[in-house]
């Protein structure tokens, strides 16, 4: 293939990807602001990173989906509040019909507040929402994979407030001194949590110091860039397999896409009102119509 | 009364270990995991015999929680033990999200249960730990009496599909139940037939249960004897059946009031068949360093006790 023409095909990709993500964030406000309950700031911050990850990155057989993931690549949310842009990347990846992000959190749905395995929503593997604990569930999946010689990768996401949780800090040393090297975690590092920023609450210290004395190898990358979101994810793929799992410190801002969302912690979990909803899709080019 | 035949004298977690062995074995997808306990709970012959299937998490027991959830949604049998004080207690959120409401199929292994634990103390002897889990959705809880019952129950728990909590202890215990005797999940054992009162027993109690019994026909009084080493789902069947014949019944536990066995069966005794019931258990109490038979005594677990609490029922019907 001519270097060019290449470097073309993924420039269209990327762009399909800014187009995919543009939705994704409508959706995202249209679904709170619909039920006037969810979590839309880090939903919007990482929209291109689950596209990036949903359309680009990973490898699985959408007709096929199976709890086990054997033979694919598989993904934990960990910070399950972030519902909001997971249920739309695999609404709009096709693992079932986007008419259902309209039943966001109403009774009776498939997309729960949190992400449930109880309806068997395809996409979703394990329940998540209380804090902390989907590292530990990837590490199971990545020593399974291990065990049955499939050579996938897991993937997983959490919030940097997250990594309060003391279970965090068990499992980034286990998978360090076990070698969990089929692994990539991306922390969402937008320096801001419920109760203010993270420095306030309570520090984060020097991240990328703390994953590399915990024998993780460290990426960073520019989480609302999908240029460099898509560069940052191939990166971390040629970095697995060597003996150390491979951290992302992916650095976004809450509400991205939507500027009176934009780093302000109060959107963590407030639904916008029908005007601010107005105002927030009046930024947000519908790209791939609305569900 | 039925004569048991009393084969030998060996700790239940044992039984544990044992059972994992043969389920390794039977199935090549069970694997451990444990938090630097190993030996203690009796995993070391299964991690011996199948290094690759054994997972040490270190001392981090919520970590190891979270990685059998992963290991079960990927298809494998996991076993992951601890002290039962943390392995349920220390873990619950885990347990209740990554397990039970997952519907992963993880066994929680909890070793070292009850006040029978001795001398460690109330740190370590956890009296509460059939109630957190039996009020956890999908959960099964298991409560074997001796080493042959839970090595069986242990095999059950690996071929069932789904969460299960399997509760055994470190005291050296009488071995009364055959070997052969089969193993249903949700099934009561009526050990011995009576016609005055039903000894409704889990764990370590249904020895002692069989030893009331023998000291109430010395009285004149015929104790029928359930062993009830399902607590969830609970055998409603045998407990009303034995009930309704004897009319009145105890419940005999090494474990609080609260969340019992006996609170379960008192549910069920409500709503269908009210009558006399007396509760042999912990009375809203921490326990204490001790050696077993000492604090079985003093908490009043023993035979005697569970004689007295039957002649109690008997005069309330």
């Amino acid at each position: 293939m001519q270097p060019e023409k290449q470097r073309k095909e993924t420039m269209a990709d990327v762009k399909q990807m800014q187009d995919i993500a543009t939705q994704v964030r409508r959706d995202i406000i249209r679904m709170v602001n619909g039920c006037q309950s969810g979590h839309p700031g880090g939903s919007l911050g990482c929209a291109d990173f689950m596209t990036a990850l949903y359309f680009d990155a990973m490898e699985f057989d959408i007709d096929n989906f199976t709890r086990s993931g054997a033979g694919e690549d598989m993904f934990f949310l960990s910070n399950g509040h972030i519902s909001p842009v997971w249920y739309s990347v695999l609404a709009r990846r096709g693992y079932f019909p986007v008419s259902e992000l309209g039943t966001f959190r109403r009774l009776g749905t498939r997309l729960q507040g949190h992400p449930s395995i109880h309806d068997s929503l395809p996409g979703v593997r394990q329940a998540s929402g209380s804090l902390g604990q989907g590292l530990s569930v990837a590490i199971g999946a990545a020593l399974a994979k291990k065990m049955n010689n499939d050579e996938k990768l897991v993937y997983t996401l959490h919030g940097d407030g997250e990594l309060q949780e003391g279970q965090i800090w068990e499992a980034v040393m286990f998978a360090g001194a076990n070698h969990v090297d089929n692994l990539i975690s991306t922390i969402d590092v937008n320096n801001l949590q419920i109760d203010g920023s993270t420095n306030e609450v309570c520090s984060l210290g020097d991240l990328r110091a703390k994953f590399e004395a915990f024998m993780w190898e460290v990426v960073e990358m520019e989480g609302n860039d999908m240029n460099a979101v898509v560069e940052g994810l191939k990166l971390a793929k040629q970095k697995t397999k060597q003996g150390k799992p491979v951290v992302i410190l992916m650095h976004t801002q809450m509400g991205y896409g939507v500027d009176f969302m934009q780093n302000k912690n109060k959107w963590h979990g407030t639904p916008p009102s029908d005007e601010q909803a107005s105002q927030a899709l009046s930024q947000l080019k519908e790209t791939l119509g609305d569900y | 009364m039925k004569e048991y035949k009393v084969t030998g004298n060996k700790d239940t977690r044992s039984g544990f270990g044992a059972g994992l062995l043969e389920a390794g074995r039977r199935n090549k997808d069970v694997v451990a995991l444990c938090a630097d306990l190993t030996g203690s709970v009796k995993m070391d012959s299964f991690a011996q015999e199948f290094p690759e299937r054994m997972v040490q998490c270190g001392i981090a027991e919520a970590d190891m929680i979270g990685i059998a959830a992963g290991l079960a949604l990927s298809g494998k049998v996991a076993f992951a033990g601890s002290f039962a004080a943390f392995s349920t207690g220390r873990v619950y959120d885990q347990i209740r999200q990554a397990v039970a409401y997952s519907n992963t199929n993880v066994k929680i292994a909890g070793s070292h249960a009850g006040i029978t634990l001795g001398e460690d103390g109330a740190t370590h002897q956890i009296l509460e730990d059939l109630g957190l889990m039996k009020m956890l959705p999908n959960m099964v809880v298991l409560n074997p009496c001796d080493y042959n019952q839970t090595k069986a129950a242990t095999i059950a728990a690996a071929e069932y599909n789904g969460p299960v909590y399997i509760r055994f202890g470190r005291p050296k215990v009488p071995v009364f139940i055959p070997e052969d005797m089969p193993f249903e999940i949700g099934k009561a054992i009526v050990l011995n037939e009576g016609s005055d009162v039903s000894l409704m027993a889990t764990g370590h109690l249904v020895w002692e249960a069989l030893q009331a019994a023998e000291m109430l026909e010395k009285e004149g009084i015929k104790a029928e004897v359930l062993d009830i080493h399902t607590i969830k789902p609970l055998d409603s069947e045998a407990i009303l059946r034995s009930a309704k014949k004897t009319g009145c019944v105890v419940s005999c536990e090494e474990h609080q009031y609260n969340g019992g066995l006996g609170e379960s069966i008192a549910q069920l005794l409500v709503r269908n068949n009210p009558m006399p019931m007396e509760f042999v258990g912990i009375d809203d109490k921490f326990g204490e360093s001790g050696k077993p038979e000492e604090l079985m005594v003093k908490y009043g677990l023993k035979a005697v006790n569970i004689a007295e609490a039957a002649k109690k029922a008997i005069s309330r019907k």
